[in-house]
């Protein structure tokens, strides 16, 4: 076995482990960090595999913004899980055994691992996105000339998909003003069930104060960096609006919510929203108006196809960035908001 | 067959974890927390199809000529983030779940929905102790 296998059977061994202890373990705060330190091993098992722009996105919502999400929600409900009853156990096990069977059986028929000469490597289009593109798009990193341009329509639907899952998210949250509470400012009204609680911010500590201060501005620089030079090593929209969105969570941890909703407030949160999603589709609009197929980058510059692929390429992914970034940081919002108002 | 396969079946392994974790245990949250697992063994799966071996990251660059193939990286990539905004879908609908019966485990759920003649909304509100890590909540 080379030092590859080692090191892959290594990572998955750990990964294995931490989803068993997941399984096992009762304490639901616990499964929520396991769940943390999962991520962080799967982005190293990425990057073994060479997807460095999967590892870079996995680090950034594995390890940071879904676990603060887990926390949050257990946070408002029970952190400690029933034990599960003997009764569902075996079922359960037999079920998982005989789907592992037949996944082990089929296994066969997949390709080696690896191998150059798989049907994935040796389908046409392998050399458009690695040869190809060099010419039709100019820029080195494929993954990003795949995702924005070639494979365009695929990217604006997950947008969407985002897009969606964020506004089901803040409807199901949202607190609307009760028809029968008098003055319809409901969180006020509602009697703190923590008072001495909801005063103490982590912001009273000086050196998570001074060093997540310090901090700040690095991260929304790297977030911009990641999200301008997309075209030329790993990262691009989706990145960047994690790690936005990940920056504006530690402000709002660290600082408390109501700072954090005064830089950031609900209706620019909403605006940018659809505003990315906008932009995105624009794009698509633009080149239709310029006399080209939708989300078809090359007339956006005329006489010079590699240019108007790499300006829309650049626009597009700002579009992703900014809904993500608003997304999460909504979501975050309406999570935490929810455990200030109780 | 070994020197081949053995990701594959790794990945079967943590993605046959995940589905037991889903189906078994009756806890909302931990449920999810089984689909990402579930999830995350679907992405390793894509990935270790995409992989050469002796190629690098398909960032193109002079004087290399064997890439992983980037389409399985674009898919997944993607699927993550999208996964995490369902994931906070489902949480949102468990913290509704929650606020409606004051418990997040589908034993207690039903057994609160049949007795639903007070309706869910509860008044004394979820019962939970007092650093929301109360008791153990075992079923009846």
């Amino acid at each position: 076995m080379n030092t590859l296998a080692l090191l892959n059977v290594f990572l998955f061994a750990v990964l294995v482990a931490t989803a068993l202890a997941i399984t096992r373990i009762r304490a639901l705060y616990a499964a929520a960090m396991l769940a943390s330190l999962f991520s962080l091993v799967l982005a190293s098992l990425f990057v073994m595999l060479d997807a460095v722009d999967v590892a870079f996105t996995e680090a950034a919502v594995g390890a940071g913004v879904s676990t603060v999400l887990f926390l949050s929600v257990l946070a408002l409900t029970r952190s400690r899980e029933a034990v599960t009853p003997r009764r569902k156990r075996w079922p359960a096990g037999l079920v998982v055994l005989l789907t592992g069977g037949t996944l082990l059986f089929a296994s066969q028929d997949l390709p080696p691992f690896g191998a150059p000469d798989t049907p994935v490597q040796q389908h046409p289009v392998t050399d458009v996105y690695l040869v190809d593109s060099t010419e039709q798009i100019g820029i080195p990193n494929t993954v990003t000339a795949v995702l924005a341009s070639y494979r365009g329509y695929d990217t604006l639907g997950e947008l969407v998909v985002i897009f969606t899952a964020g506004v089901a998210v803040l409807l199901l949250l949202t607190r609307l003003p009760h028809p029968q509470d008098p003055a319809g400012a409901p969180e006020s009204a509602a009697p703190a069930r923590y008072p001495d609680r909801a005063s103490v911010v982590l912001a009273d500590y000086r050196v998570l104060r001074v060093v997540s201060k310090l901090l700040m501005p690095f991260i929304l620089l790297f977030a911009c960096y990641v999200l301008f030079h997309g075209e030329y090593g790993p990262g691009g929209g989706f990145q960047a609006g994690m790690i936005l969105a990940a920056g504006v969570i530690l402000f709002g941890l660290v600082f408390g919510l109501d700072v954090a909703r005064r830089v950031l407030p609900r209706p620019v949160l909403l605006v940018l929203i659809a505003a990315g999603v906008l932009l995105y589709a624009g794009v698509g609009v633009a080149d239709l108006l310029l006399g080209g197929a939708f989300l078809d980058y090359d007339v956006l510059r005329p006489g010079s196809p590699q240019a108007g692929q790499q300006l829309g390429i650049l626009l597009v992914e700002t579009g992703v960035g900014i809904t993500v970034a608003a997304v999460m940081t909504a979501v975050f919002f309406s999570f935490a908001g929810r455990g200030v108002s109780r | 067959m070994i020197e081949t396969h053995y990701p594959y079946w790794l990945v079967f392994v943590l993605m046959m974890i995940g589905l037991y974790t889903v189906i078994s245990h009756g806890n909302l949250v931990k449920k999810l927390i089984g689909l990402s697992l579930f999830q995350a063994a679907v992405f390793i799966l894509y990935i270790s199809l995409g992989k050469v071996i002796g190629g690098t990251a398909p960032v193109l660059e002079e004087g290399v000529d064997s890439y992983s193939h980037p389409l399985p990286h674009v898919l997944i990539l993607t699927a993550i983030v999208v996964g995490v905004a369902t994931t906070a879908l489902g949480l949102a609908l468990a913290v509704r779940i929650f606020d409606a019966y004051g418990t997040l485990e589908e034993d207690q759920m039903l057994v609160r929905a049949g007795d639903g003649d007070d309706g869910p909304e509860d008044p004394a509100g979820p019962d939970r102790g007092p650093d929301g890590d109360g008791e153990p909540g075992v079923a009846p």
